[in-house]
Order: C-alpha cells, then structure tokens, then sequence
C-alpha cells in the first residue's frame, strides 16, 4: 500500500504545483521567491554574503522599517496614506533620548527609566495618530493634506527645539536594540511578533475586517453600519503606535541619539507597504508583504555591495519595483471591472 | 423635409445587455425631434452613438445622404455634432470665453509661437452668446460662479463655436428654474430657425408637446414609433412607452398582510421629499413607481437614515423612532437594498463569506474576533437560500456575475433578518433568470411576513410584484393603487403627468397633499 502508484503521484505533484502556483499569484509569494532566489544567488557568486554576521544584519537594519510599515500598510488598506510617518519617528527618537537622560538626571532606577524611554514614545506616537486620524475621519480632509501638515509641524518643531542635537550618555540597559536573544536580535523578534499579531487582527478580527472594508468601498461598509470614521480614527492611531515602536527600535540600536528627521524615512515606510502588495487604491494587501519586502529592499541594497555593483543603483530598482508593482494592481483592477 | 441626419437599422450590444436593437431615427434642418422613452429604454445610447462614444455593431449613419463613420467623438463633432449631457462637461474653474473656446481657442503668431488670441476669443464669446439673446453675461467670468442657467448657456455658446449642425440635448431642464426653462426654450427655437437639427430628450412631456416638431419612441432598445407631434396625445404616448407584456416575471405569491411595519407621516426633506405619507404592512410588497428624480431613493434613505429629514415622522411597529445612521435602523429592523450595487453594495475585493456578514459582523465578534466558524454558515446559508453561483463562499465576489452579485448584497441584508426590506431597483442589469429568482425570493419573504418596499423604475416589474403601488413624482406621493385596480397607462400616467387622465383606466386614488 505504500508505494504510490504513478497517477497519484501526479496528481499530488499537480496539486503541489497548483499550491505554489496560487502561492506565487499572490505578492507574498512573489517576494518570497525573489528573496530566497537573492539570497542564494548571491550567496553563490560570493558566499561572503552567507556569513552569520551579514545574514543577522540583512534581517535587522530594516526592522523598524518593516514595524513601521505594518501601521503604514493598514492606513493604506483604508484608502488613506501617513505622510508624517517619517517626521514622527524623528520626533519620538529624540523624545525617548531626552526622557532616558531626563529621568535618569533625576535619579530614577534604570529599569523605570529604559521603561519609560520606551513607552513614552509609544504613547506620543499613538497621540499624533489620533491627532491625524481626528482631522481625517471626522473633519474628513484628505490624509495627505492632514499628514503633510503634521510632517511640516514635528520636522520644523523638532529643528526648533532640539536643533539637531546629539544625545549620549543614555542609561545602561536603555539599547536594547543591540541585545539578542536565542542568537537573533531583538529587533528581528519584534518585527516578526508584530507582523504575525498585525497579520491575525487583520484577518480574525472585526476592526481589521471592516479596515479592509473601508479601503474596498467606504460607501458600502457605511451602508452596511459600519461605522466608517471610528475605524479610521482607530488605524492611525495604530498607525501611530506602530511608529511608536519603530522609533524605539531606531533609538536603541547606537549608543547615541541624533535628534534629525531622516529624510525620506517616509518613503522607505511607503516603499515597502506598496512594494508588499498593498494596493495604494485601499482594500487589499497583508502586513506579511509589507515585512517581506522591507527585508527584500535590504537584501536588494546589500547584494549589490557583495557583487560590486554601486549602492546607488538601490533607489533605481526599488523605483522599478514600485512601479511595477502598481502597474500589476491596476491592469489587475481593470481587466476584473470589465469582466 | 430632407434629413440632415439619418441613423438606419442601428444595433449595438453590451456584455449580457441588447441596448439598441435596429433602431432607425432621423432629424431634419430645422426640426426639433424630441427623443422619449422609460430609463433604459436606449436613449442615452443612441445619443452616444450619434456623438461618437459608441460605435454601433450593425447599422448606418447618414449625414446628407452620404454614409459616414465616427470613430470617436471628435471625428462626430467634426461631422457637426454637438451633445450636451446631464451633467455638464464644463471646467468651473476657467472662463465663459475659455471653456467656449476649450480645445480650438483662436491664435495669433508671436515671432514664431502661437499663442491664444484673448481679445478675439473673448469677443468671438460675446458674438456667439448675442446672436442667441445673450447680452447679460460676462465673457471673462469663472464658470463655477454662474448658475445652471446660465452654466447650460455657456455649453450651447459651445456647441455653437464648433458649428453645430446637430445639437443633441438629454434632459436639459432637469435642474433648472421655470424662468430658466423659459430662456432655454427661446434659445432652441432661435437655433431651430437659424437651421439646426436638435434632438431634444425629456421625461416631461409638456416640454415635447410645447417644443417638439416630431417624436420618436424607444422600447427595450426597440423603436416603437415616430410621429409628428401634433397627431399624438399625451395619453398615446404613454401608452408607446410603456406598452410592454409581462411574461418573464414570476408572478406574486399571496400572502397573509399584518400589522403595519412602518409608517411614515409627513416626510419632508426639501427639494426632493416632499410631505410624504405611507405604510408597510408585513408580508405586503409595496412597489414605488416613478421617473428617475422623482425622490423614491431619497425617500428610502431618510427612512434608512443615510439622509437626515427636514421634519417628519417614523413610525417603526408603531412605535415613534429617531434613526440617525444606517447602524441604528439596523438594529430597529430595516434593512436597505441599495440601488447601485457596484457603489454602495458590495467590497468587490472581499469574499463573498465577508461581504454577507458585513452587515452582521458584531453579531458575529465575540471578544473583538470575528468567529469564522458562524460566518461561514451565515456565507453558506445565504449561498443555500439564494440559490448563487459560487464555487464556494470564499470566492471573491468580483468574479461574479451581475445577478450572482446582486444576490449577494441581499443575502447580506437577509443574514440581518430584518422586518422591513428596502429594495431600490432590485434587478437593475441583472439577466432575466436572476430576475425571477430575485423576485421568487421577494414573493417568498413577504410570505414569511417581511414587509417589503421596492422601488423600481421598470413598470411590469412594479406591476406583477407589488400588493400595492405609490406613485412619486417631483418629491411628492401623487397616487396610490391597489393591486387589481393598477395597469400600465394609470400607473405610467400618474409618473409621468399630472394633466392626463387616460380614458380607458379606472381613476387612480390621489393621495398628495391638498389633491384629495
């Protein structure tokens, strides 16, 4: 009974080919593939690129990227976009630096200290996402309006209070970044965590739901008693908190803190919603594909060091990238309207 | 008279729809030729195929006897034809002259450039507007600061700039002012003098009777007719437009009437619900009949609470209640049905597991979680009940067909097991099986005791459904009709005219304000 006879065996190599093909339609999927055939093709042409060290850094420089996107994704999912993403991340770095060497000039024990270093930021991100999700969703001006405004108002106040600052001298334990636990760091936990818990709220849970609903059609997930600006409010306030936690990731992985916006933060975070398969258009994507292609653009950045091709060419190809990415959406968009 | 332009055999088909079928139509130099016929009745594409947007599968154009083909809507102005749709294809934010002038502005050569030559467009604006009694009108002015009035001026002042031969006008007095109406009509009678062929389309047929040389009747995409306006009647016409049989419906099943459902007393919400009166008893389907922007949707939705009235009352069971959202009249028992499936019904992206639930979903969430397990029943329940072709209820819903859709947004109106059903045009562009089971299933709710008010803009379909009939027309009820005293020409007449009585009808029962 135990040797399969060839038509089973066909048939279940079809269905195996049927599973990678659905696997591969979807973007997941796709970079998936990208990443694995990156991974050993550059591996084999310069097997430097193999090495734990580089293999642990390829997964961890982009981590925050990747947390920050999860809030990015769902924000895009309902047919909006966070513009201040960026701006906000540079705020609450600084934020978390100057409550580490506050509460710490203050004589506090540094477990409450790191503590409060690391929740206030969370906080203050959650706050500007109220604030941008308030001007969206009840006073219903668009969100790059809104987001613009908020970027402009935290770069310009961030120059103006801590003018570019450098801050050091944090406590002890306060990087917990640069820590690792079971070999892989921190960062690289958080970023799978959140990305597994983002990924089951939105799909098991009834605010993910109705974010999806929102972004397919607002007028619909009305109509059908939803309550359309309460979820909006809700995923920029998540929006916000998953800046929140990506600050935290960016300010404790050095020893010091610069207080500056880092320019085009926010396009790093766009990048990878959209390149992730999160249709700029609202109502489709995961935040599994958004993490994925976080960790693809630094596979893609590091992979042209290890085969001599200039850094620079990385903006170019994840111009390509996003491009492509949208085009497929759309021609997808079209030939269903016209079904 | 000799035609200007003559359309021979017309045919032209749209995935699942036959929207003209050998359909024959001719203007004169001249001639105001009005164009009428129910919603959907194939007007709009025929002026699209005169204008160049469609291209007709079957047929000829003629223009001067010379067969011609227009390939887009350039090559069909540039043939002389000019269309001014419903909503009007002007930029608010440019000039009178500008938007006159838009896409041929005169120019005059600077050194080697040319440029546009302001002073003779604005002038040139000035001539066209004057040669049709328009001396009041700024040329310089932003269009957006106009009114429609005088909006719809501008756009004629834009037919004339190209040299309209044929100006095709579809349903220009429906957001004007009666002064307004005036102004207008003096316009397309100077243009008639001065030789232009107009195709005037209305619903109100005093202006075809006031304006008309000649009138052309469509059906279904069929020409039903063509005849000078002085040898028909009103009563006629009417009677051209509607005379359809009902043979593809399923016919009412009778059932049990119980208590009132929902009362509604006084609705007002100017300009488009006006003063209106009526109930919904359960198991009774109450059809509303009337012409596209006579407010039966409008209606509907301050009963659903997407609109907020002016003052009235709604009674839910008797009971006096306040709905302020479509959350709240959820959860008091109405359910809404809405007309446009595509826009306010379904997340195409979703399953159709997801878009059932929709409405259901906190029913359904225990502890912020959706429980899975309970919506797939509801999904296949739903699935069971309606009778939709799916491979199963995780199939995304834009794979279906119009009627599996439509289908799919009343399963997620059914899982809420309301008392009042609210259909608006429930079988708008679905194919005639999906039709009958849609109305099979509405016999059978009304049998379970729903009460159901549907709105439709198709006469059999209002007919052979309902137990009883509201006529609206401009924002009021203007009749009520009991099943067996209901037909096509009294029903057809009170949506369409308050000045016709047809002879051979029994009388309808007024219930407008002040009419009793």
């Amino acid at each position: 009974m135990s040797a399969a006879t060839p038509a089973q065996a066909t048939s279940q190599g079809n269905r195996l080919l049927g599973t990678a093909r659905r696997m591969l339609g979807t973007q997941e999927g796709l970079l998936l593939v990208l990443l694995v055939a990156l991974f050993l093709g550059v591996g084999l042409y310069n097997n430097q690129f193999l090495a734990w060290n580089n293999v642990s850094d390829l997964f961890n420089v982009n981590a925050y990227i990747a947390v920050a996107a999860i809030g990015m994704s769902m924000v895009i999912i309902t047919g909006n976009i966070d513009i201040s993403v960026g701006a906000a991340i540079g705020v609450l770095v600084t934020l978390s630096g100057y409550v580490a060497l506050g509460l710490a000039d203050a004589g506090l024990p540094p477990i409450l200290v790191n503590v409060a270093a690391w929740v206030v930021p969370v906080l203050g991100g959650m706050l500007i996402g109220a604030i941008n999700g308030f001007f969206v969703a009840y006073l219903k001006i668009p969100a790059i309006v809104v987001t613009l405004g908020m970027f402009s108002i935290l770069k310009g106040g961030l120059i103006l209070v801590a003018g570019g600052n450098t801050l050091y001298n944090l406590p002890e334990g306060y990087s917990i970044a640069m820590e690792d636990f079971l070999g892989i760091p921190v960062p690289v936990w958080v970023m799978i965590v959140l990305t597994g818990v983002a990924f089951l709220w939105m799909r098991y849970s009834r605010t993910g739901r109705s974010q999806y609903a929102v972004g397919g059609n607002a007028e619909a997930a009305r109509l059908s008693g939803l309550d359309t600006r309460r979820i909006l409010m809700t995923t920029f306030i998540l929006s916000g908190l998953f800046a929140g936690i990506a600050s935290v990731m960016y300010a404790t992985q050095y020893q010091t803190i610069q207080a500056v916006v880092t320019p085009g933060l926010e396009l790093q975070v766009i990048t990878a919603s959209v390149v992730g398969g999160v249709s700029i258009l609202g109502g489709v994507g995961t935040v599994i594909g958004s993490t994925l292609a976080a960790i693809l653009i630094r596979f893609i950045g590091s992979a042209l060091v290890f085969v001599n091709i200039s850094p620079f060419w990385v903006k170019a190809i994840l111009g390509i990238l996003i491009l492509v990415t949208v085009l497929s959406d759309v021609v997808r968009r079209r030939r269903q309207e016209r079904q | 008279m000799t035609a200007l332009l003559e359309l021979e055999g017309i045919s032209k088909q749209f995935p699942g729809v036959r929207a003209l079928e050998d359909v024959s139509f001719s203007v004169a130099a001249g001639e105001i030729h009005a164009l009428v016929g129910e919603n959907g009745a194939g007007k709009s594409t025929l002026i699209k195929v005169i204008s160049g947007v469609h291209k007709p599968d079957t047929g000829t154009i003629r223009i001067e006897g010379q067969e011609v083909t227009f390939d887009s809507p350039h090559s069909a102005q540039a043939a002389g034809m000019a269309t001014m749709y419903q909503e009007l294809s002007l930029y608010p934010e440019l000039s009178v002259a500008e938007n006159i002038f838009m896409g041929h502005a005169p120019r005059r050569e600077v050194g080697r450039i040319g440029v546009v030559d302001w002073g003779t467009m604005n002038e040139r604006a000035r001539e066209i507007l004057a040669s049709l009694n328009i001396h009041d009108m700024d040329v310089q002015r932003k269009v957006g600061t106009l009114n429609v009035g005088n909006r719809q001026r501008v756009e004629i002042a834009k037919a004339l700039s190209i040299n309209a031969r044929v100006l095709i006008m579809d349903e220009p007095t429906a957001a004007l002012t009666e002064s307004d109406v005036e102004r207008l009509f003096g316009i397309v009678r100077l243009l008639k003098e001065r030789g232009v062929a107009v195709i005037y389309i209305s619903h109100r047929l005093q202006e075809v009777f006031e304006l008309a040389d000649r009138v052309t009747v469509l059906r279904d995409g069929h020409f039903v007719g063509s005849k000078p306006v002085a040898e028909v009647s009103e009563g006629e016409l009417i009677r051209m437009m509607v005379g359809r049989t009902i043979t593809e419906l399923f016919p009412k099943l009778p059932s049990e009437v119980r208590g009132d459902v929902l009362e509604v007393r006084n609705l007002t919400r100017k300009p488009t619900t006006r003063d209106v009166s009526f109930t919904v008893r359960g198991g009774e389907i109450v059809g509303m009949a009337g012409l596209v922007g006579s407010g039966r949707s409008e209606t509907a939705q301050l009963v659903f609470g997407i609109l907020a009235p002016d003052s009235g009352e709604i009674l839910i069971e008797g009971q006096r209640v306040d709905i302020r959202s479509p959350g709240q009249a959820m959860k008091l028992g109405i359910a809404y049905v809405p007309e446009d499936r595509g826009t306010q019904g379904l997340v195409r992206e979703m399953r159709i597991r997801e878009n059932i639930s929709m409405a259901i979903l906190g029913s359904l969430t225990r502890l912020g979680v959706v429980d899975k397990s309970a919506e797939r029943r509801v999904g296949a329940d739903m699935i069971g009940q309606l009778n939709i072709i799916a491979t199963s209820g995780e199939q995304t819903v834009n794979k279906l067909s119009g009627g599996n859709q439509q289908k799919v947004v009343v399963g997620k109106w059914l899982a809420s097991k309301p008392k009042l059903l609210i259909v608006d045009e429930p079988t708008r562009g679905v194919d005639v099986g999906a039709k009958a089971e849609i109305h099979r299933l509405m016999s059978e709710l009304a049998q379970q005791g729903l009460g159901i008010l549907m709105i439709s803009s198709e006469l059999p379909e209002v007919l052979g459904m309902s137990d009883r009939i509201l006529v609206m027309r401009q924002g009021r009820l203007v009749a009520e009709f009991s099943r067996a005293e209901a037909d096509q020409h009294n029903v057809g007449s009170a949506m369409m005219s308050d000045q016709v009585v047809v002879a051979d009808t029994p009388a309808a029962t007024p219930v407008a304000g002040g009419a009793a």
